[in-house]
């Protein structure tokens, strides 16, 4: 087993690990917190894909600002400590079956994938690639993104009045 | 790194002979330990520097008496006696997370040090992806403080990392927009591309190009708000605040923070060092990391001397100037530079 | 190029290492007196009054949700200002827009008053 075997078990025992953390934690700050290093083991994974841009983005975004806002959206619940975090309703057959759906188009999108392998051969920074795809055959759903993003801003300001006008 | 490896190989008997993975590793961990140094000795010159600074911009004399000679030794009496500190974690407090604080704000801001081109080849790892990798992984530092906040189980210290947070992301847009204007003429994100780009002349470092040399303030300001200085130190307003994040850390563990605080200071200087003052460069008589360093020490000396020249802003105050002055400022930039950019190539 | 990626992990590890390292150093010579008054969170000298886990000020959220936009656009904007120079017109023209829809969002909610740290409350209405 090679040096680079042994770090990707870690960060694959990292990331799911912090990520069962998240799922069975009673504690709501545990969780968010949790999500830190499942958030940060996935940009380890995406580097040994070799998507570098993808790695540096998925912290930037995820770490600098998904987690941030969950931070933010945890203070602003009232009697944080003494929170029942538990739900009264148990559906023990549609969440069987959600789950095995999601897993089922998980696994057959990662068996179905062409992975480039670590060490196969060299790989290429991919930042220029990206860019280039944006430009050319990504072209229109690049600009629907930030038609998207418009929205969402649009949307999470409308969200946010409305909760302060209650 | 790869200078490293070549120097070992050649001035170390037998190092070829070693273990492949040795090989590798041992340059890492090489380089990483003389960033750890200069992570250690930063704060211990700039500490004293800015009780130095202080001092005489209000027409004191500033510590005299540890060392010697203008009490050199100051920050180092300091560093001990933090290290004889009793550590004190609240009753109330969330002891993991207390504890797991300093070590994530400490070692997001460390990390960043991985990409900083201290030469043309003294640098740890040119990564290609250099100027969103140091904005990535600074974003640790803030979930760090909002971790320290909230584990201290104290007002005041989960409301300065609350402040600190909303402060830190709302710098972060304009701070990375501006970059952008460096980013399009030199067509890479890498550390060491940007500083080739300004090879040459002085007049070749982006400061000295119209529409960088108002980026340049831009991410200036933006920078000096993601470390917490004055005149954006709300998250550790001590009249209203005590200290902040940290008011319950004490000894060694109080250390960190204080040392992440220094190590960030000179990061972002030497950020804006790569990006608007030409990096390494400089006239031959000096070789490249002297230069690089002065001029980050320079940077952080103005840092010094904005803190005891402005007074502090309020938190409306703040928001607006980011979002309402640097954010607008930052688009027409980017815009600005594209402009420029097709200018001088002359449109394909 | 996942060598060089080698390097961050070994400077976040050895900035842990580093950290352990001074506090049990720290921890074989310091003192430790145990007094209850000590553990009370400090307020200046007040035994504190309720707890600290107060209901934030909702503005915190709403920054946080503008910001993430704004993040998620300056992620997409990077590749495109890599490659600026290659394409020229057409990435000046694609960025102009991209850039345009975003100013869109930008001015709506700074016109209604969304980006106001204290919005006076008759605003609500």
């Amino acid at each position: 087993m090679s040096v680079t075997d042994i770090v990707f078990i870690l960060t694959a025992i990292v990331t799911v690990g912090s990520a069962v953390v998240v799922v069975v934690s009673r504690s709501l700050i545990y969780s968010v917190f949790s999500l830190l290093f499942t958030f940060f083991g996935v940009a380890v994974l995406y580097v040994f894909l070799g998507a570098d841009f993808l790695a540096g983005a998925q912290v930037l975004i995820y770490v600098g600002g998904i987690l941030v806002l969950l931070l933010f959206g945890v203070m602003l619940t009232h009697r944080l400590y003494n929170l029942n975090l538990t739900t009264e309703r148990f559906q023990p057959i549609a969440g069987t079956l959600i789950a095995a759906a999601v897993f089922a188009s998980i696994s057959l999108a990662a068996f179905k994938t062409k992975w480039k392998l670590v060490g196969e051969k060299e790989l290429e920074p991919t930042t220029q690639q990206i860019g280039e795809a944006f430009l050319s055959s990504y072209l229109l759903p690049f600009e629907i993104a930030s038609v998207l993003l418009l929205v969402a801003l649009i949307g999470a300001a409308m969200l946010v009045r409305r909760r302060t006008d209650v | 790194m790869e200078y490293l490896r070549e120097v070992l190989t050649q001035q170390v008997a037998g190092y070829d002979q070693l273990p492949e993975v040795l090989q590798i590793f041992l340059p890492m961990l090489l380089a990483c330990l003389l960033c750890l140094g200069l992570v250690a000795l930063v704060p211990l010159v700039a500490i004293w520097g800015e009780r130095k600074v202080s001092a005489h911009m209000q027409d004191r004399l500033g510590p005299m008496r540890v060392g010697g000679w203008h009490g050199w030794a100051q920050t180092i009496a300091d560093g001990v006696k933090l290290l004889l500190k009793e550590d004190i974690i609240p009753a109330q407090a969330d002891r993991l997370l207390f504890k797991l604080a300093p070590l994530v704000v400490f070692a997001g801001g460390f990390a960043a040090f991985v990409v900083l081109p201290f030469g043309e080849r003294f640098i740890v790892s040119d990564l290609n992806i250099g100027v969103l990798y140091i904005a990535a992984i600074s974003s640790l530092g803030v979930v760090g403080i909002i971790m320290a906040g909230w584990a201290s189980n104290n007002k005041y210290a989960l409301f300065g990392g609350m402040r600190a947070a909303a402060q830190i992301v709302s710098y972060e847009i304009p701070t990375v927009l501006a970059i952008l204007t460096v980013v399009i003429p030199v067509g890479s994100l890498s550390m060491q591309e940007i500083v080739r780009a300004q090879s040459g002349s002085v007049f070749n470092w982006f400061i000295f190009q119209p529409v960088t040399f108002l980026a340049f303030w831009v991410v200036y300001l933006g920078t000096l708000a993601e470390v917490n200085r004055t005149p954006f130190d709300i998250p550790e307003a001590e009249s209203e605040l005590v200290a902040g994040y940290h008011t319950e850390y004490s000894g060694m563990r109080f250390a960190f923070f204080f040392l992440a605080e220094y190590a960030n200071m000179f990061l972002v200087s030497a950020l804006a060092t790569t990006l608007f003052l030409g990096g390494w460069h400089g006239p031959g008589f000096l070789p490249g990391p002297v230069w690089f360093i002065l001029k980050a020490v320079a940077l952080v000396f103005v840092q010094m001397w904005l803190r005891w020249t402005l007074p502090r802003l309020r938190v409306d105050q703040l928001m607006h100037v980011s979002w309402k002055v640097l954010l607008p400022i930052s688009f027409l930039l980017v815009l600005a530079a594209g402009t420029l950019a097709l200018m001088q190539e002359g449109a394909p | 190029m996942t060598l060089q990626f080698a390097n961050v992990l070994v400077f976040l590890g050895v900035g842990a290492l580093f950290i352990f390292v001074n506090l049990l150093i720290a921890s074989l010579i310091r003192p430790s007196k145990y007094s209850e008054e000590k553990l009370i969170p400090y307020e200046c000298g007040e035994n504190p009054v309720g707890s600290p886990w107060i209901k934030f000020n909702i503005r915190f959220y709403v920054f946080a949700l503008i910001f993430i936009i704004f993040d998620v656009e300056v992620a997409f904007l990077l590749p495109w200002a890599v490659v600026f120079k290659e394409l020229g017109w057409i990435a000046f023209i694609e960025g102009l827009i991209f850039i345009a829809i975003l100013v869109v969002g930008l001015a709506y909610v700074w016109a209604k008053g969304d980006l106001q740290w204290v919005r006076p409350e008759e605003r609500y209405e």
